[in-house]
């Protein structure tokens, strides 16, 4: 029996997978990337950004972080490219730009 | 061999207590020893309509689980029911009919259908009333079945009853007194016809 | 040596409910499963139990008051009837997907409408298929066995279970009935201790599961139900060495040279052995066959019963409106065939609905269709009510 969510991939059998697809352990969406879903990415212009923090709890996912009151560089491993950060943002230091992966 | 088995049929209305009085029947025989099915016919709870009650009593588990149409005896709760409920329905001649009233056997069995059996009548309400000051037909009804039927031996019955009496109302030992007055009214007064 | 007493069968459920003092009670009213809950709190009331009591607003919400404490690693119990238990319908699915091993008593009756509170088995025959396994109560005393055997069974296969009784004809009538000391049923049922629960380390609960998963969940779902017949059978054979009560999946009744016999489940079996003794005293070849474990279905045990009777008519107190037969019916008719037993002649009976009563008379009536089926060969319509007015 597996227990782990990242040993339930597509190959896991029904002998193996947990009971009612239960997982056993926290914040497994951390290992999910789900950056490969977005066809624009947020760009920050360091020098239009005040710090307000407007933009991190709008954020739908992961991608902002922020540390000691401060956000710091966005997470595309896991930024599906909403772009609400973009809208929120009073100061324009937001872009949403052509994602060339 | 003769089926040991004694089936009974309460008829009451919604509210007189002839459900308590059937499965007050099932305690008193199960304290004697027997095997007993206390049970009510439900329906729509409804105050003061025509319900019905019954007991199996025998010495072996029954395991029918149906109602009885064929019973020993049949009690009457209220003898307002005898002209609006067919009462004797399915009565063995060789049982009795037990009727909460102050009128006589005679009296009542004109109303009976030609029921050719045993008529009893017992006024429980009266006994009720002088020994207890209040209209609970129950314990002077009961005593009265015991009496009739013989299912249970009466001085087991009187002595487990006083026991119960004792448990339940022992805050308040006036009312064990008149019940056990009531109990022995209703086996001393019932009268057969 | 148990105890000796005379309950009815809710007060008896509530009584072994007392004596395992399960973590939580989530339940809602109804007829006539409205007693448990209310005997039940009395308990809690007067601190007879630990029981975390929690009245909601509908027994939708009281099987997901169950389904969130189990998960979380308690013992979680409830007791409905009829709509309530199709209402609670949904959890039910997730309760038993989720694999929480919940005990639900269920006081059979049945559905609207016309509205109906007396007995038949709608109630439980319409989620028979959400997962959940499922015993019948044919007495009192079988009422409370089952319940004091239904967590040892539910908790080792990771399912839920429902211990059914008849409504009113069994949940309202006084019987003799011996209880077991509360030490022994407190060895008996033992302590919940699941691997994994909410409380002890983090966890997700009924999380989406994708086309990718989501049927290899399904046969895991299986197998469970599958591997519950050796659970069932154990269970009540250490019951039996406790009580001296033994019981199986179903039983047999008078079955040994039996050429025609009935299956049926609940209160009416009971009935059922008086017609069936009363025939075997005039020498008819008469026998039955009580199904006590509905969920895993006995098909083997049923099959391999039925094999060498003339003819067999299968009790349904509910009907499929499927145009051909009661829920029974189907699954009797299905285990034979798997069985490659073909010879015996079925006929599907709906009978006892909505309090309808069954009489000694009402069986042998049964008896006598088949009798006349297995002498002339003919078996007629194979869909019938039985004791309805023409």
């Amino acid at each position: 029996m597996s227990w782990q969510a990242s040993e339930m991939t597509p190959e896991v059998t029904w002998r193996e997978i947990t009971p009612g697809c239960a997982i056993f352990e926290g914040g497994t969406s951390v290992a999910v990337e789900t950056g490969d879903w977005r066809t624009k990415k947020p760009v920050l212009d360091w020098d239009k950004c005040r710090q307000c923090l407007l933009c991190a709890p709008v954020c739908p996912d992961m991608s902002i972080p922020v540390k000691d009151g401060k956000r710091g560089e966005f997470q595309y491993f896991f930024c599906k490219g909403c772009g609400i950060c973009a809208e929120a943002c009073p100061f324009h230091a937001i872009t949403m730009v052509r994602d060339e992966k | 061999m003769k089926n040991e088995m004694i089936e009974i049929r309460w008829h009451g209305r919604g509210g007189q207590g002839a459900k308590t009085a059937a499965l007050l029947l099932a305690d008193a025989a199960f304290h004697t020893g027997k095997f007993v099915q206390g049970f009510p016919e439900y329906g729509p709870e409804r105050m003061g309509a025509p319900i019905t009650a019954y007991n199996r009593i025998s010495e072996r588990r029954c395991t029918v689980h149906s109602n009885i149409y064929e019973p020993d005896y049949v009690v009457v709760v209220d003898e307002t029911l005898l002209s609006c409920v067919e009462v004797t329905a399915g009565l063995k001649p060789e049982g009795a009919i037990i009727i909460n009233s102050g009128k006589t056997p005679q009296a009542l069995r004109e109303l009976l259908k030609g029921y050719t059996g045993r008529v009893c009548t017992i006024d429980a309400g009266r006994i009720s009333e002088e020994e207890l000051g209040k209209n609970f037909p129950n314990t002077p009804m009961l005593a009265a079945v015991v009496k009739v039927s013989g299912i249970v031996e009466p001085d087991a019955f009187v002595t487990n009853m006083e026991q119960s009496f004792r448990h339940k109302f022992a805050a308040k030992p006036q009312v064990v007194e008149g019940n056990l007055h009531a109990l022995r009214r209703g086996m001393e007064e019932v009268r057969v016809g | 040596m148990g105890i000796r007493e005379r309950l009815s069968g809710n007060e008896a459920i509530a009584y072994a409910m007392k004596q395992i003092d399960p973590d939580v009670m989530g339940a809602f009213p109804i007829t006539p499963s409205t007693e448990i809950p209310q005997y039940f709190s009395s308990y809690v009331d007067n601190g007879e139990v630990n029981t975390e009591f929690i009245a909601v607003e509908s027994e939708h919400s009281a099987l997901s008051t169950c389904i969130g404490a189990q998960a979380a690693g308690a013992r979680a119990v409830s007791a409905t009837s009829s709509c309530g238990l199709i209402y609670m319908a949904e959890m039910l699915y997730v309760a038993a997907s989720n694999r929480l091993p919940i005990t639900l008593a269920v006081s059979c009756r049945a559905l609207s409408g016309p509205i109906n509170i007396n007995n038949d088995h709608s109630d439980a025959m319409s989620v028979r298929d959400c997962g959940w396994l499922m015993l019948f109560a044919e007495t009192n005393q079988e009422a409370y066995d089952n319940y004091l055997q239904a967590m040892r069974i539910g908790e080792a296969v990771g399912l839920p279970i429902m211990i059914c009784q008849d409504g009113f004809i069994t949940s309202h009538a006084i019987e003799n009935i011996e209880l077991v000391e509360d030490d022994k049923v407190k060895a008996f049922v033992g302590e919940y201790t699941p691997q994994h629960t909410l409380l002890k380390n983090p966890m997700a609960v009924g999380p989406y599961a994708t086309p990718v998963y989501y049927i290899e969940s399904k046969r895991q779902q299986a197998q469970a139900m599958i591997d519950a017949k050796r659970v069932v059978r154990a269970v009540a054979d250490e019951f039996a060495r406790m009580t001296g009560r033994q019981y199986d999946l179903l039983e047999s009744y008078r079955m040994e040279d039996a050429e025609r016999a009935i299956v049926i489940m609940g209160s009416s079996a009971g009935t059922a052995k008086q017609a069936v003794d009363e025939l075997r005293e005039l020498g008819e070849k008469v026998g039955l066959i009580k199904i006590r474990c509905f969920r895993p279905f006995p098909a083997e045990e049923l099959a391999q019963a039925l094999r060498n009777t003339l003819a067999f008519g299968v009790m349904d107190k509910a009907d499929s409106f499927n145009a051909h037969c009661g829920p029974i019916y189907a699954e009797t008719a299905a285990a034979l065939y798997a069985q490659g037993v073909g010879a015996p002649k079925g006929i599907s009976y709906i009978y006892g609905l909505g309090g309808r009563d069954v009489r000694v008379e009402s069986i042998k009536r049964v008896f006598s269709d088949l009798e006349e089926i297995s002498r002339t060969g003919e078996t007629g319509e194979t869909y019938r009510y039985l004791d309805v007015r023409e």
